[in-house]
């Protein structure tokens, strides 16, 4: 954990808008993602917590993909117009700077491959998911 | 400690078990279908009433209002993902998956 002087505190959003952490504290933390999109609602919680985090000037360490949850990365889902991609919002986060990490022996198992990852997700192993941890400061696991 | 739940107490056992783990100064948060638990009337309803005695019980808003919930135990706090990231920032979490 990191407490920094406010004065450095200021943080670009994502729309641009400069915030400030209030408390001044600045927590790094790792999402532990464990289930597919679409049919688990644990995808769009993550999603959600991970806005609110950056929005109120936190780090996140990594996204990992683990188990069902490395469907999150495929770039052959093609939801409706009218619905959320979710595959684009990792692959839009991962734009921004956050690690996202699919695990490569789950990934493997449902065939989810380099050749079909939307980009800027990679594919790593599970040795990644303990780095991570080691240098946060919180574990957030989403699942079912 | 923060402890997130996010199964039904209709569905799962977790809500059960989390309780039996709950230490004073710790907080629920209840999310997704964890939420049913944080309605009044039900037979699952002394879950969270017993729990208020003990900790912080938070239900996130956003999921209640999408599965139609506004009948809450009293005591139970609404929280929106700020909310949820400020409990992160001062608690370690569990999640009761």
């Amino acid at each position: 954990m990191q407490v920094k002087n406010a004065s450095i505190l200021n943080l670009v959003a994502g729309n641009g808008n400069i915030l400030r952490n209030q408390s001044g504290v600045v927590m790094k933390i790792t999402i532990l993602l464990l289930e597919s999109p679409y049919n688990h609602q644990s995808a769009d919680s993550a999603y959600h917590f991970i806005q609110a985090a950056i929005r109120k000037g936190h780090e996140i360490t990594g996204v990992f993909l683990y188990n069902d949850g490395v469907i999150n990365a495929t770039a052959l889902m093609d939801p409706p117009q009218d619905d959320r991609h979710i595959a684009s919002r990792w692959s839009e986060l991962g734009a921004r700077g956050i690690d996202i990490v699919a695990c490569i022996a789950a990934g493997k198992r449902r065939g989810i491959i380099d050749s079909v990852l939307v980009p800027n997700v990679r594919i790593s192993g599970l040795g990644q998911l303990a780095s991570m941890i080691r240098k946060s400061d919180r574990l957030v696991t989403f699942g079912d | 400690m923060l402890h997130t739940v996010n199964k039904s107490p209709f569905d799962t056992h977790d809500l059960h078990n989390c309780a039996r783990f709950v230490d004073a100064g710790d907080v629920l948060l209840l999310l997704e279908d964890g939420v049913y638990a944080a309605q009044a009337g039900t037979v699952q309803s002394h879950l969270v009433a017993d729990m208020i005695s003990r900790c912080a019980v938070y239900a996130l808003q956003a999921d209640l209002a999408a599965r139609g919930i506004s009948d809450l135990i009293p005591g139970v706090a609404l929280a929106d993902y700020d909310k949820f990231v400020d409990l992160v920032e001062q608690h370690k979490v569990q999640a009761w998956l």
